[in-house]
């Protein structure tokens, strides 16, 4: 309980940061020309072996099962559903239940690896040829 | 606390045993203890070794009060009295099971004690051991589980008999399940008041208040001091456990009062079972609900612990259809069929989010409905309804709480609350909401309905779509496994009978599988307790096997091996129940939890299996149950060899007995 007021500053501290970025890059949006859209960032040539041996190792199977299929707890990541710049900002700065990866723990070659994985799946069968999925 | 029946002794009024003679009945304790001497000396000449015995007959006697030697002579003497039941006499217990039987109990389960000696004698040669039959439980967890299951089926209690203090330690953890899933459970606990005629063992298994361990999740618990108390306690039980809203009770007997005879000539009524009628919403209230529902543009209906019984179900089908509205089943009962139309369940937050009326029906989390908590390192918490969004609760939360367990989670200030059981409500919701439709407000329902109807068939189509991936994959993926059981049984009267998960209704079974029958889905554990699943699969399939159902448990690993002593219980009373093990071979929600921590605190996130593994050496549960004598294959890694596996452990469960099916899975 005693920290409780600490933290509180600090949540409200953290809203008040995002409110007046928020406001500032309104404001800036409202003021300044239309930026031109930046080219989409390539990946990193990824290790697609590496990637499978991380994707088990770092945990992201827990949450994603481990054909990057989904599970309860997470959603289908793969194959190619998402662009590479999307996928690295999400696994610094997830905004939802997943846990944060920073390049600590998960350098960006690392995420790129577990992207080349994640993208080398293969495509399921059509859902209409399985009859166990029969409506 | 007084102990009942040495109190009452003492007043020279011996309620429960009036025709006992000083020759049948020694009158006091000491005697009592004599014969209980002289009957285990004999007891050990008779078991002990033969050598042991010459030289405890040769040993001179160490004094005065000493046991006489062992002796041929000695042993076939006439003893001092002859302590069985007359001819004008009835057991204390047999009484009981007469009114046990007036209550309409269809099995007991029990792991044997000696506390309830004189009940389970009684139960076995005065009842006939036939309604109620005593099911032979390995744990007196297993026991209350497998009650709780029962009365997911059934809508009837059943009684667990529990040994005294560590029987009902034992339980415990099944009760506060039963109790945080407001489901009835009928505990019976044997205990020794009377200090002064305890055996050894009966000591550690006594208790001045039995219930007290428990009594913060029971809902009402007695200790009777005589027969009359005990019937008329017995049936008050009965109708405090079964009415809305349903929680576990604790009946504890006295072994005297179950043991000492009484006279047949005694008249000892049996109270007659009434039950009270659940309580319904007031009139004006359910009124100005239907206003707000008929003028609503997207309600929507969340239902948890909703139908008490099939006409629950049928019901709230009439209302939705009524006016055309969402509804989202949260699964702690079967509250509305998979694949209806108007069924959002699959799409929740969507309907949530989309709502300007939220109907809540016996919500057990009316906040976490409206809200969302996000769970990092610094937890938040956001509105996810609109905030203009009327909502109203219908539920019996409000007629009562306790103070201690905090499973009635956190206050949700709504705009109308009615304290009152939603089933027996909506009868008159139903008829509210029909006197004010109009044909403008038809037209309107009826575009509504066929938007969510679109919806529905969506999100249905999304889950086959998602199942498809790693459909080949070995280990088999959760989506595969309940493909495969779906395939098998979808022509079948089956019956779902296991707790999977506690987002279970997101869950590949909820997402693939045609429910549209009351038994079809029995919810969860309710408080969340693992080792509920296997215990409470054989206590819903022993109440399906009447009926012929085919019950199937998706049965996970971890669950399993807090007490598979169940499987014997399955194979010895011949349960059919086809068991498909989800074996991931880990406790997968704690791994997460730790993978969180380990992300949070940032220093490695590659060991946070460490102590949440259940491999190194893989368990064997093909083997572990056929040591029980239960059919089992597996375990399987190859998806294509699920399917025909599958169909051989249900012909096996078809001939009327359990059958697993081991299957090596990813995590879900």
């Amino acid at each position: 309980m005693r920290n409780l007021p600490r933290r509180r500053a600090h949540a409200s501290a953290c809203a008040l940061l995002a409110v007046t970025l928020t406001t500032i890059g309104i404001a800036q949006a409202q003021n300044a020309p239309a930026p031109k859209p930046a080219a989409p960032a390539a990946a990193p040539a990824g290790k697609i072996d590496n990637g499978g041996v991380l994707f088990k190792k770092v945990g992201c199977y827990q949450c994603h099962a481990n054909e990057a299929q989904g599970g309860l707890s997470g959603p289908r990541i793969g194959p190619a559903l998402f662009p590479w710049a999307r996928f690295l900002d999400y696994t610094r700065k997830p905004s939802g239940e997943m846990p944060p990866y920073s390049a600590k723990v998960l350098t960006d070659q690392d995420v790129a690896d577990i992207y080349a994985w994640v993208n080398a799946r293969p495509r399921p069968p059509a859902v209409n040829s399985l009859p166990q999925l029969a409506p | 606390m007084v102990p009942p029946y040495r109190a009452v002794r003492e007043l020279g009024n011996f309620h429960y045993a009036p025709s006992m003679s000083p020759k049948r009945h020694p009158p006091a304790s000491p005697e009592r203890r004599t014969f209980l001497q002289k009957g285990a000396l004999a007891g050990a000449a008779l078991v002990g070794a033969p050598a042991a015995a010459a030289a405890q007959a040769a040993a001179p006697p160490a004094a005065a009060q000493a046991p006489p030697p062992l002796t041929h002579a000695v042993e076939s003497a006439e003893p001092e009295d002859i302590q069985v039941l007359g001819d004008n006499e009835r057991a204390g217990s047999d009484y009981m099971i007469d009114v046990f039987k007036s209550l309409g109990f269809e099995y007991f389960f029990a792991n044997p004690g000696s506390s309830f000696r004189g009940l389970h004698e009684s139960l076995l040669n005065h009842g006939g051991n036939t309604a109620p039959e005593l099911i032979t439980c390995t744990h007196e967890e297993n026991s209350v589980a497998m009650a709780h299951g029962f009365y997911k089926v059934d809508g009837k209690p059943i009684a667990v008999m529990a040994h005294g203090t560590v029987g009902l330690q034992h339980a415990s953890m099944a009760i506060y399940n039963a109790w945080c899933d407001r489901v009835p459970v009928y505990v019976i606990l044997g205990n020794h008041a009377d200090a002064a005629i305890r055996r050894g063992a009966e000591w550690y298994h006594g208790v001045q208040d039995a219930a007290a361990m428990v009594r913060d999740y029971t809902k009402w618990d007695d200790f009777p001091w005589s027969l009359t108390h005990f019937a008329e306690s017995a049936v008050r039980a009965y109708q405090i456990a079964m009415t809305p809203p349903m929680a576990p009770v604790v009946m504890v007997l006295d072994g005297g009062l179950q043991e000492h005879p009484i006279s047949r000539n005694e008249r000892l009524p049996i109270p007659r079972l009434t039950m009270p009628v659940p309580p319904a919403g007031e009139r004006g209230a359910v009124e100005e609900v239907a206003k707000m529902l008929v003028a609503a543009e997207n309600p929507v209906f969340v239902a948890d612990r909703m139908a008490r019984t099939p006409n629950g179900m049928k019901m709230l089908v009439e209302l939705a259809e009524i006016l055309q509205a969402g509804v989202i089943d949260q699964g702690s009962r079967m509250n509305f069929p998979s694949r209806h139309p108007l069924n959002q369940t699959q799409r929740a937050r969507a309907a949530v989010v989309d709502a300007d009326v939220i109907l809540g029906l016996e919500l057990v989390d009316y906040w976490g409905t409206v809200n969302a908590l996000r769970d990092q390192l610094h937890r938040t918490t956001r509105r996810v309804a609109k905030t203009t969004a009327k909502l109203i609760s219908i539920s019996t939360g409000d007629l009562y709480i306790k103070a201690n367990y905090q499973d009635f989670r956190r206050l949700q200030d709504v705009d109308l609350a009615i304290a009152a059981d939603p089933e027996a409500t909506l009868p008159a919701l139903i008829d509210a909401v029909r006197r004010l439709v109009t044909g403008d407000r038809q037209r309107v329902f009826q575009e509504r309905g066929a938007k969510l109807a679109q919806a529905s068939r969506a999100a249905a189509e999304a889950n086959r779509v998602a199942a498809t991936f790693a459909w080949d994959a070995s280990p088999v993926s959760v989506a595969r496994l309940c493909a495969e059981v779906w395939n098998q049984i979808r022509n079948e009267d089956w019956s779902l009978v296991s707790s999977y998960y506690s987002n279970d209704q997101t869950n590949w079974p909820r997402r693939l599988w045609n429910f549209d029958k009351p038994y079809q889905w029995l919810g969860h554990a309710g408080g969340g307790g693992i080792g509920y699943g296997a215990p409470a699969s054989v206590g819903a399939a022993l109440a399906n096997k009447k009926h012929g159902r085919l019950s199937v448990a998706i049965q996970t690993d971890g669950d399993m091996m807090y007490s598979p002593g169940v499987l014997w219980t399955a194979a010895h009373h011949k349960i059919p129940l086809l068991s498909v093990m989800n074996n991931n071979r880990q406790y997968h929600q704690e791994v997460m939890h730790v993978q969180k921590m380990c992300n949070a605190r940032n220093r490695g996130i590659d060991r946070g299996e460490i102590g949440s593994q259940l491999s190194n050496p893989n368990i064997d549960f093909a083997k572990l149950a056929q040591s029980m004598g239960v059919y089992a294959e597996g375990p399987i890694s190859n998806p294509n060899e699920l399917g025909p596996a599958l169909a051989r452990a249900i012909a096996v469960v078809k001939k009327g007995e359990p059958a697993v099916v081991d299957v090596a899975t990813q995590v879900r």
